[in-house]
């Protein structure tokens, strides 16, 4: 069983986060940066599912010299080798050539079942991993919190608005991590030295066979703000039938929401 | 040339499917395009007077008692045979689980890209989106110089706005022939602890405030009076007190309703991920320093146990 890990490091949403100059993307300056933390599970869920047997697990970013730390995260949380697709036109690539670089990887290692988080935090983009599959001709599944594997299939559970539906899909395949699959076991620190010695290797994109040029995204940042607080921030007075009272007015009469 | 818009059902159609459609229809109308629409699932037959108004010229049917539930296997081909014959260079979906796993599928199939969860997009030229990223901490203003231009709606983030009463003529379309790799073997709706959080009008949440799960029930009440889901905050799913399908926030859904009631929730970051494009908030919280206060429009200082029994009984009243 050959497993591949689709995970990113991303600033760390609880970061202050500020405009760049240029107003078209934020300072990273002062982010504080981890894993992913559905691609935690999603690494949990690769280590869960090797336990079980022979298999061997390869965790893959794509990004710059720095994501090496957080791969490392996922060599000490048990995957056994890592891939950095780094490329000194990376920063151009849109979701569609991203995928098709991932994709190159797994074909490569010639998975047999792939586990991404169903989004990263940061742009929150929740697409790559289907393009991935797309891009293989393979099946997926989206947002699943359960998997089972028997034999060339895999049975998961997949949430969707006000149901759970249970799925049967032939491998390989990719599957996205929602949070109720699995509870990350945070790496203890032998296992973090272990890690330092497993293999780690960068691959341009040429090394996989493409060009910076045909992957470009045409998706263009106008410009990012912070959010506009507009908020009344009024606190209600007088005792609490006084309270609930007006909030059941307020609700009712000005909001017209009850 | 035209705008295609994706109509999301589960047995009739979602609300999601008509705000995609009103979005769709303004975009069409200042790109001076025809809009489409797409249809698959169960026999959509009257619905489609509930598609009147919105500016869709035809409707696609692809009618199939076995696609009721989403299948990447079956819609995928569709929508992207059906984006092609078209000459759709604009296609409009939901931000659903289903419809970010189908508009990925099909921008992948297309070779385009896509804008997943946008709040907000507009024709000007091109088509522009606005997108919260980071948990919602920034929002990125983006154009999309693609053809097809893809992007999926948030739920619950736009009011469905009629003009007129001309409805969509539908064109009924033979079902290609299936052949589904991945088999839906079950689809328990409403499965214990699966709520639908992300298209509710309001959603009611418990916080770390309620101290212990056997009191989650003072909240729950009031989320059933106020016809409310019932969320909840990282603490009490991470506790084991609730499963994490109601969970609002960064690792858990992220919500727009109308009204949103925190109750003893402190409003952290990640909390405020998931809930921050709420249209009003109400906050409920026996400490005045607690952040849910800077982010809401309605405040209560006080003990959760006093005020929401008797907010359930005034909501109560004053819904007759």
């Amino acid at each position: 069983m050959k497993i591949v890990v689709l995970m990113k490091r991303v600033p760390d949403t609880a970061s202050v986060f500020q405009i760049n100059d240029a107003k078209n993307g934020v300072d990273t300056s002062r982010l504080k940066y981890v894993m992913s933390p559905y691609d935690e599970h999603a690494v949990q869920e690769a280590v869960n599912l090797k336990a079980g047997g022979d298999g061997e697990i390869v965790v893959v970013t794509l990004g710059t010299p720095e994501d090496k730390e957080k791969l490392l995260t996922a060599l000490a949380m048990g995957a056994d080798r890592a891939v950095l697709i780094t490329d000194e036109h990376i920063d151009t690539l849109g979701h569609r050539g991203i995928a098709e670089a991932l994709a190159a990887v797994v074909r490569e290692e010639n998975a047999d079942v792939v586990f991404a988080g169903k989004q990263a935090v940061d742009d929150d983009g929740a697409q790559i991993p289907e393009r991935v599959a797309e891009v293989l001709g393979w099946s997926h599944a989206s947002v699943i919190t359960r998997f089972a594997l028997n034999g060339t299939t895999a049975t998961v559970d997949r949430e969707i608005e006000g149901a759970l539906l249970t799925l049967e899909v032939p491998l390989p395949a990719v599957f996205t991590a929602e949070k109720g699959i699995n509870k990350p076991d945070y790496p203890k620190l032998p296992n973090i030295m272990k890690a330092k010695k497993k293999p780690m290797v960068e691959k341009t994109l040429a090394d996989l066979g493409l060009a910076a040029a045909d992957l470009a995204s045409k998706v263009a940042v106008i410009q990012m703000d912070l959010p506009r607080q507009e908020r009344l921030n009024k606190l209600l007075e007088g005792d609490s039938n006084a309270q609930v009272a007006e909030l059941v007015r307020v609700l009712k009469e000005d909001e017209k929401a009850l | 040339m035209s705008v295609l818009v994706l109509l999301e059902q589960r047995g009739t159609l979602k609300p999601t499917a008509l705000e995609a459609a009103t979005v769709a229809s303004a975009i069409a109308r200042d790109a001076g395009l025809e809009l489409h629409g797409v249809y698959i699932g169960q026999a959509l037959s009257e619905q489609v007077q509930e598609l009147s108004g919105l500016g869709i010229k035809t409707v696609y049917a692809y009618e199939n008692a076995a696609l009721g539930h989403y299948s990447n296997d079956a819609y995928v081909p569709i929508v992207r045979d059906l984006a092609q014959e078209l000459g759709a260079t604009i296609i409009i979906g939901s931000a659903s689980a289903q419809g970010k796993e189908l508009c990925a599928s099909v921008a992948a199939r297309l070779g385009v890209e896509l804008v997943q969860d946008a709040t907000a997009c507009r024709w000007d030229g091109a088509l522009h989106a606005t997108k919260p990223v980071y948990g919602g901490k920034v929002v990125s203003d983006v154009v999309i110089n693609d053809s097809p231009a893809m992007v999926t709606l948030r739920p619950n983030v736009t009011a469905i706005a009629r003009v007129g009463d001309d409805t969509p003529a539908v064109v009924q379309r033979d079902m290609p022939a299936l052949s589904l790799r991945t088999v839906l073997k079950e689809a328990a709706e409403a499965a214990m602890g699966c709520v639908d959080l992300t298209e509710a009008k309001i959603v009611v949440s418990a916080g770390r405030g309620v101290g212990v799960p056997e009191h989650l029930p003072v909240v729950e009440n009031l989320a059933k009076a106020m016809g409310a889901a019932f969320g909840a905050s990282r603490a009490v799913v991470d506790a084991g007190w609730i499963h994490h399908s109601h969970q609002v926030g960064q690792t858990g859904k992220v919500v727009s309703p109308d009204v949103y009631v925190a109750c003893g929730i402190s409003g952290a970051i990640q909390h405020q991920a998931g809930m921050r494009t709420s249209r009003v908030i109400v906050a409920i919280n026996k400490d005045p320093q607690a952040n849910i206060f800077k982010i809401c429009d309605y405040g209560i200082v006080g003990d959760l146990f006093e005020i929401c029994p008797l907010l359930t009984e005034a909501v109560k009243q004053a819904r007759g």
